[in-house]
């Protein structure tokens, strides 16, 4: 797992790498990924070990130091971390979660972030996801799986105009370029 | 759109739901026991109605679960959703 969270000696794996991005979207480079499933009874347990609160809402996302953790189903986690914090917190979430029932894998590499940041992002976003991006209907800290055009993303809304997408890195590539057409169309 | 109610996280696009087809179809204990006629109501034959619908619905680009919805077939109104293993409202 070690060798794996180095994502930082594989750049030829990045999917978007020699994408420099523009005023709207940014590639963002390393960090490691966790899919964190924990049942009910060991919420407490794990939010210990991770340092955050896991029993708050579903499609929220809690934040302490360079730990963010997304709520994107009633027991689905998706951490976002440093890549050298990854073995640390592997190791705390084994050691505190003594009863085994809880899976961890390791999806540094299969996915890839892209900063999202303007203030036509929403519409931007708009142009291949159907979710409503009001401030009322998807506040600042809210974070969910859904769709851009065909791709399966993951989207957090870091501030009103600010978002980060998490996607495969196979649809990487096309969900950018995508990004991309439907900017042309918005000159902020 | 039609907006479907996911109980787990609201009223969503329907572009994000994958149809799981008719809900509460029972599999039978000890499907060896079943006559051939029983067995093949099962596996092939469902209601297809013209109004009232219980159906399977998973909010696959979203919280990945599986839960139930009432819909009217014809007006596609929904009256309710609820989660797998609650009764029919």
């Amino acid at each position: 797992m070690d060798n794996l969270a180095e994502t930082t000696s594989l750049s030829r794996l990045f999917a978007l790498s020699g994408q420099a991005g523009d005023r709207h979207c940014r590639p963002v480079t390393g960090g490691a990924r966790f899919s964190l499933r924990v049942p009910q009874a060991s919420l407490g347990a794990a939010g210990e070990a991770l340092g955050l609160d896991l029993t708050g809402p579903i499609n929220r996302a809690v934040s302490a130091g360079q730990r963010t953790a997304l709520r994107l189903g009633p027991d689905e986690w998706l951490l976002l971390l440093a890549e050298t914090d990854a073995a640390t917190v592997a190791a705390s979430l084994s050691q505190r979660l003594t009863d085994g029932l809880y899976s961890l894998a390791d999806i540094s590499h299969r996915q890839t972030g892209i900063a999202l940041e303007g203030v036509a992002v929403t519409d931007i976003l708009n142009g291949g996801c159907p979710l409503d991006f009001d401030p009322a209907a998807f506040p600042v800290g809210m974070a969910t799986r859904t769709i851009f055009f065909k791709a399966e993303i993951v989207l957090w809304r870091q501030d009103l105009t600010r978002f980060h997408m998490e996607v495969w890195r196979s649809f990487a590539p096309y969900v950018w370029s995508l990004l991309a057409n439907v900017g042309c169309e918005y000159a902020d | 759109m039609l907006l479907i109610p996911c109980p787990y996280c609201g009223n969503r696009p329907e572009i994000e739901f994958a149809y799981g087809g008719e809900a509460h179809v029972v599999r039978a204990a000890d499907p060896r026991k079943e006559d051939d006629a029983a067995w093949t109501e099962f596996l092939y034959f469902r209601k297809n109605p013209r109004g009232d619908h219980a159906e399977r619905w998973r909010h696959a680009f979203g919280c990945g679960r599986f839960f139930n919805v009432k819909r009217n077939t014809y007006t596609d109104h929904i009256e309710a959703s609820y989660r797998i293993g609650e009764m029919l409202p």
